[in-house]
C-alpha cells in the first residue's frame, strides 16, 4: 500500500480517510426487527465458520516453536554487551577511556585500568550490572574504538545477575578471533556506511 | 431377574463410562487442536507424537493435585456439586443407543443400557438434572463470581429446557414414540426419510439450544473466562474440577448422538454402514462444537434470554401447531 495517502489526517477526496458508513440504532420496534431479521438471514454467521475453516485447510501455521527454532533478530538489537578485540593484533580494542562508565545513565558500568609495564593503559576490570542496565545502547555510541557493542544474545536467564557480563565472557576469545569468527560490529553505534560523505563541519561562527 | 441380563448390563455400564470418561479427555486434545490450526497455531505439541499424550500427562496433573476445599465454602455441597455434573452426564447415556444391536458369538448385545419406552424424555430429563452441578457448586463457593455464574446457569439451563422440549415435541408427534431406538427405525429406510427434512425448523432449534444445554461457545457465558474467571469452576481444583469437565465434555459427546439419532437418522438400517455413519454424524456435531468457538463471539446473557423466549420460543410453538395441523390433515384425507 502507498502510504502518502495516509499522512493526510483529514478526510477529503485527496486522502485515504474517509467516515465508516454506521447506521443509526433502530428506534422503533419495526426497525429492530427488521434489523434482527436481516442480521439473521445475511448469513454473517456463516462468513465467520467459512474464514476459520480456510485458515484450518490452508494450514498455514505461524507457531515458532522457539527453543527448537529462532526467529532471526535485527542488526541493530540491543542484546548482551560484547568487547571486541582488534583483528590483526589481538588486542582488546577497548583504550580504558571511561566514556560508557560516564555516560552511563543508570550507573551500571564500572572499569579499572591501570598503565602496564609497555606505558599502555590497560583495562584490569571491567564489568556491567545486567540488574540495573537499561539496553539504552549509549555505552556501545559513545565508545570512540567501536570496543562495546551490544551482541545479540537475548537469552540471559540465569542463576547470577553478574554472569554474561564481566570481563572475560564478553570479551572476544582468541581463538574465536584467530578462526576469523569475531564480526565487525554492523550494529547500533556502528559507523553507518558513506558516514565521510554525510558530515559536515561545525560552524565556527553564527 | 436373570443373571446374564445383570452381567451384560453392568459391563455395558463399565464400558460406557471407560469409553466415555476416555473421549472426554480426547475431546479436550482435539478442542485444543481444531481451535489451534483454525487460529494458526499448532497446540499441544511436545508430550507424546503431535502431542497426543498430553490427555495423559492432564489426567496425571489432575488426579494428583491437592483437593483444597476453601475456608468458607459450604463443604458437603462444594464437594457434591462436580459429582452431580459427571453423574447426570453419564446416567444420560442409559437411554441411548450407540450402536445397532449385533451378535457375537451366537449372543445378540443390545448395546443400550435400557431401551425404556420413554427414552428421549429421559435423556433431557437427566440431563436437565445436570442443572444442579453448576448451580450448586456455584452457590457454594463463597465466590462471587461462581455466584454470577450459578445465576446464570440456572436462567440459561431452564430457559432452554423450554426450547428442547418444544423443539423434540415435533417430530415425537410424527414418530408417536419416546424411544430413540423407534425414533431411528422410523428414518431407516435412508437419508431421504431423515426427520432433519421433514422437520427442518426443529432440527436448528435443538441444534441452538444443545449449545445452551452444554455451555458451549456463543452461549459460553455460564463460565466466560473473560468475564467471570471460570464461572462455578474458579473455587475448584484438581479431580474436583476435573469431574466438571469430564461431565462438560461428555455431555457434548451425548447431546450430539442424541441430534443424530432424532434428526439426522441414527444408524440407519442397523448395518455396519449405518453404523459407521452415525459415529461420522457424532464426529461432525462434536467438530461443530468446536468450530462455533473459533469463530463466534459470545453473546450477552439478556441477549441469550431475549432469543430463547422472544425468538425461539415462539417459532417452536409455531412449529408445534403447523405439525400437528399437518398430522391432523394427513389422518382425515387417510380416513
Amino acid at each position: 500500500m502507498h502510504v502518502e495517502p495516509f499522512t493526510d489526517r483529514n478526510v477529503s477526496e485527496h486522502s485515504a480517510y474517509y467516515y465508516v458508513d454506521i447506521e443509526n440504532y433502530p428506534v422503533t420496534g419495526w426497525d429492530k426487527f427488521k434489523q434482527v431479521v436481516k442480521r439473521s438471514l445475511k448469513g454473517e454467521l456463516f462468513v465467520g465458520l467459512w474464514v476459520v475453516m480456510r485458515e484450518m485447510i490452508k494450514f498455514d501455521i505461524h507457531t515458532v516453536k522457539y527453543p527448537l527454532e529462532k526467529l532471526p533478530i535485527g542488526p541493530r538489537y540491543r542484546a548482551v554487551h560484547k568487547l571486541l578485540r582488534l583483528w590483526e593484533s589481538g588486542f582488546e580494542r577497548c583504550i580504558g577511556c571511561g566514556l560508557c562508565e560516564k555516560i552511563c545513565i543508570s550507573d551500571c558500568i564500572r572499569m579499572d585500568t591501570r598503565i602496564d609495564e609497555n606505558s599502555r593503559k590497560e583495562v584490569t576490570e571491567y564489568s556491567i550490572n545486567l540488574g540495573r542496565c537499561i539496553f539504552c545502547g549509549y555505552c556501545a555510541e559513545v565508545c570512540p574504538e567501536l570496543a562495546i557493542v551490544h551482541g545479540g544474545r537475548y537469552e540471559n536467564a540465569s542463576e547470577q545477575r553478574a554472569h554474561f557480563v564481566i570481563k572475560d565472557d564478553m570479551l572476544t576469545p582468541l581463538d574465536f578471533l584467530t578462526a576469523g569468527q569475531q564480526e565487525e560490529y554492523p550494529g547500533f553505534g556502528a559507523i553507518t556506511p558513506h558516514e565521510d560523505e554525510r558530515v559536515s563541519k561545525t560552524p565556527l561562527a553564527y | 431377574m436373570d443373571v446374564a441380563f445383570i452381567i451384560e448390563t453392568i459391563v455395558k455400564i463399565v464400558v460406557i463410562l471407560l469409553v466415555f470418561s476416555a473421549l472426554a479427555g480426547f475431546g479436550t486434545y482435539f478442542e485444543r487442536k481444531v481451535l489451534a490450526f483454525m487460529q494458526r497455531r499448532l497446540g499441544p505439541m511436545h508430550v507424546g507424537p503431535y502431542g497426543l499424550l498430553q490427555v495423559a500427562a492432564d489426567g496425571i496433573k489432575l488426579f494428583t493435585k491437592e483437593d483444597i476445599i476453601p475456608q468458607n465454602v459450604v463443604k458437603p455441597i462444594f464437594k457434591l456439586a462436580p459429582v452431580i455434573t459427571a453423574a447426570t452426564a453419564f446416567m444420560a447415556a442409559a437411554a441411548i443407543p450407540f450402536w445397532p444391536e449385533f451378535t457375537v458369538f451366537g449372543y445378540t448385545v443390545h448395546p443400550i443400557v435400557s431401551d425404556i419406552n420413554v427414552g428421549i424424555l429421559y435423556v433431557m430429563a437427566v440431563m436437565a438434572i445436570g442443572l444442579y452441578g453448576p448451580l450448586l457448586g456455584g452457590m457454594a463457593s463463597a465466590n462471587k463470581f461462581s455466584l454470577i455464574s450459578a445465576a446464570r446457569s440456572a436462567a440459561v439451563f431452564i430457559s432452554y429446557e423450554v426450547i428442547t422440549g418444544l423443539a423434540l415435541l415435533a417430530p415425537l408427534m410424527m414418530v408417536g414414540s419416546l424411544s430413540l431406538i423407534d425414533i431411528n427405525n422410523y428414518q431407516s429406510a435412508g437419508i431421504t426419510h431423515w426427520i432433519a427434512w421433514s422437520q427442518p425448523v426443529a432440527f436448528i432449534l435443538f441444534w441452538i439450544a444443545a449449545f445452551a444445554e452444554t455451555g458451549r461457545t456463543p452461549f459460553h457465558l455460564v463460565a466466560n473466562d473473560h468475564e467471570i474467571i471460570d464461572g462455578f469452576g474458579t473455587e475448584y481444583s484438581g479431580m474436583r474440577w476435573g469431574l466438571f469437565f469430564i461431565g462438560e465434555y461428555a455431555n457434548m459427546f451425548f447431546i450430539s448422538f442424541v441430534m443424530a439419532i432424532i434428526f439426522l437418522g441414527g444408524y440407519g438400517d442397523g448395518s455396519i454402514a449405518g453404523a459407521f455413519q452415525l459415529l461420522m454424524k457424532v464426529a461432525f456435531f462434536f467438530f461443530f462444537f468446536l468450530w462455533t468457538r473459533a469463530a463466534w463471539p459470545d453473546i450477552r446473557p439478556d441477549q441469550l434470554m431475549w432469543l430463547c423466549w422472544k425468538v425461539l420460543m415462539p417459532i417452536a410453538v409455531l412449529n408445534v401447531v403447523i405439525t400437528g395441523a399437518v398430522i391432523l390433515f394427513k389422518l382425515k384425507g387417510g380416513m
